[in-house]
């Protein structure tokens, strides 16, 4: 009988980070020996990202930047086929006033919902391509995570088979916080390899921290480094369910993670705070954040996403605002 | 035996009279404020002076608190216009001092223009559950129906208050609007910022929903025409607008269809019109049960 991670090649970054010995101790020894977070200084930095002052053309970049970032989300239990219809039309013609309005990164639905995310998209699906919109589908039993391994493995290859381009996959809080960190990195390696297509190529797996109930800042960094040396493409913080959610404390520290990784190994992984960015006055202040963390090169879709729903109301109220010269109210953007 | 003669100097507290919007009193965004002086040129006080995202945050205050408001009962709407009255029954003696001071009235010219508008607010209370009454109707209608029209509050409705007799221009504008169950945002006149202010502390204390009223204290002549063009008011009261370019803004608000009240001839306060300009007639169709 072998167990689950000896069946696979565990991820490559892990190996050749820590040596051929990806055992609990070395994970724990690796993960435990990260210096500790200034909280104090952390929030102290991350209050300055609003002073700023952004303003007309800047603005308007930084808006359609924004847009251009939204992974357009609807993730409730009453999600019908029309609901995510309606989604994606919306992802289509965001503003039907304007039709230089950019569309935003991804649709993001249950992963039951991607068949139709993916009819509804038509010829605008970028199914897998650099151009179009995404689908990207929330697996491994969202959002607790409370289910066996199989279960949440075939959720996310039924996900995959229906043209899911994007994984959003929770880890198991619960084992992170008893300290078993080699269970939490078994199943994000195993959630890789069930993103794999027929065709060899992956779908990117976001890895969802849930930064909300790992409750420091020290967790999260060590999270953070977990699910990149596990192999995640992006690291996300919240799935929207539980608040807090993506505070810019949090999203400042999973952006230093990340810009750590670089210097480290030359590679760039993605951050997508989710849940609780309603405004585009936040939406601005979580880009200032990532270029003066990160740099602007990652100020790109590939790199840097939001999850929200009703973000891309109030960026395209602004929008409207820098074009007409007038305040504009919600009775010109669509209900959902 | 001695005497000693014990000198207490005791220093003002003047206050500092900031805005209203969504029931709190915040200062302007902005910073900024206006010195008020008295016909003698003696400091009374500084006004914070709204700047025009002190108006998109009063709108956007006064859009949330409408629905809540218009769907209090006409009843309660009575009782809390009612309650205002009362409230400034109470503190008659401060608005006195403060008319006399920025309007220059005597005090019995002062508390004669209280007194009218505190009866103008019992007045407007007294409308809210009987003008459904008076301009809905039952209309017959050829087939099997009941044909009911109602009027419904406008919304969100901007005021330009009138610019002399400050409480009562202030009343004559606000209650009215309020009636129906609309939502207010009102630049009170130039020259009395106090009692409007003072005002919005006797509406905070009076059950009045935070955000129903916001009064944003400065220049009418910055701030109209922002809120002539949001396109998240429904009405735009011009009453005291007169010196104003009041035609552009009327232009303005025509962009977004707004309902507009217009300083000329206008329409006279403490009338069953006054109150009916800023509502809209809905028509209901129910079927008649045939047995």
């Amino acid at each position: 009988m072998t167990s689950t991670s000896a069946a696979l090649a565990p991820a490559e970054r892990a190996v050749q980070l820590l040596g051929s010995d990806l055992s609990e101790v070395a994970l724990r020894r690796h993960l435990e020996g990260l210096p500790a977070v200034d909280a104090v200084g952390l929030e102290a930095r991350a209050a300055r990202f609003g002073t700023r002052s952004i303003k007309t053309s800047s603005k308007a970049q930084a808006l359609d930047l924004a847009i251009r970032m939204i992974d357009l989300t609807t993730l409730q239990g009453a999600d019908t086929r029309g609901k995510v219809r309606s989604l994606v039309a919306k992802a289509l013609v965001p503003d039907a006033n304007d039709p230089s309005t950019p569309r935003p990164a991804a649709v993001c639905v249950y992963g039951d919902m991607v068949g139709h995310a993916v009819e509804a998209l038509g010829s605008a699906w970028s199914a897998g391509k650099d151009d179009g919109i995404n689908v990207a589908a929330v697996a491994t039993a969202f959002p607790a995570g409370r289910a066996s391994i199989e279960v949440k493995l075939q959720d996310t290859r039924d996900a995959v088979a229906a043209g899911a381009d994007e994984i959003d996959m929770v880890i198991d809080r619960g084992a992170f916080l008893e300290g078993n960190y080699g269970k939490v990195f078994d199943e994000i390696v195993l959630t890789k390899e069930a993103c794999r297509r027929a065709d060899g190529s992956y779908a990117h797996l976001k890895v969802i921290l849930e930064t909300g109930e790992l409750h420091t800042y020290d967790n999260v960094r060590r999270a953070s480094w977990l699910s990149i040396l596990a192999g995640g493409d992006f690291i996300k913080t919240s799935t929207g369910k539980v608040q807090p959610a993506a505070t810019l404390p949090v999203t400042l520290l999973m952006l230093q993670v990340v810009r750590d990784w670089e210097r480290l190994t030359g590679e760039r992984i993605g951050v997508k705070p989710a849940g609780g960015i309603s405004t585009a006055k936040d939406a601005i202040k979580h880009l200032v954040a990532v270029a003066e963390t990160c740099g602007e090169a990652w100020l790109d879709p590939k790199l840097y996403r939001f999850g929200a729903s009703s973000l891309l109301n109030d960026v395209l109220l602004q929008r409207q605002k820098l074009t007409t010269g007038r305040y504009s109210g919600p009775d010109y953007v669509t209900i959902d | 035996m001695t005497t000693t003669t014990k000198t207490t100097t005791r220093l003002d507290v003047p206050k500092t009279y900031k805005l209203f919007i969504g029931g709190a009193f915040p200062r302007s965004e902005s910073g900024r404020v206006t010195e008020v002086r008295d016909g003698e040129g003696r400091f009374v006080a500084n006004v914070a002076k709204a700047s025009r995202k002190d108006a998109r945050e009063a709108v956007r205050a006064a859009r949330k608190a409408q629905p809540g408001w218009a769907g209090a009962t006409a009843y309660n709407r009575g009782q809390v216009l009612y309650r205002v009255a009362e409230v400034l029954e109470g503190r008659k003696a401060q608005f006195v001092d403060e008319l006399q001071r920025t309007e220059g009235l005597s005090a019995a010219r002062a508390r004669a223009q209280v007194e009218e508008a505190i009866d103008l607010w019992v007045w407007h209370a007294g409308w809210t559950d009987k003008i459904a009454q008076v301009a809905g109707s039952a209309n017959p209608v050829a087939g099997p129906y009941f044909n009911i029209s109602v009027p419904e509050p406008t919304g969100v409705v901007a005021i330009v208050a009138p610019q002399s007799q400050g409480l009562l221009g202030l009343t004559s504008v606000v209650a009215p609007a309020l009636v129906m169950g609309n939502a207010v945002v009102v630049i009170p006149a130039a020259s009395s910022p106090l009692v409007a202010i003072s005002l919005a502390e006797v509406l905070a204390t009076s059950d009045l929903p935070g955000g129903v009223v916001n009064v944003l204290t400065g220049d009418p002549a910055e701030l109209a025409p922002w809120l002539a063009s949001h396109a998240d008011v429904n009405a735009l009261d011009l009453t005291g607008a007169g010196d104003l370019d009041w035609v552009a803004l009327e232009v303005a608000a025509a962009d977004t269809l707004k309902r507009v009240i217009r300083p000329e001839p206008g329409i006279a306060p403490e009338t069953p019109q006054r109150i009916l300009a800023l509502t809209e007639t809905k028509t209901v169709w129910h079927t008649k049960s045939r047995m």
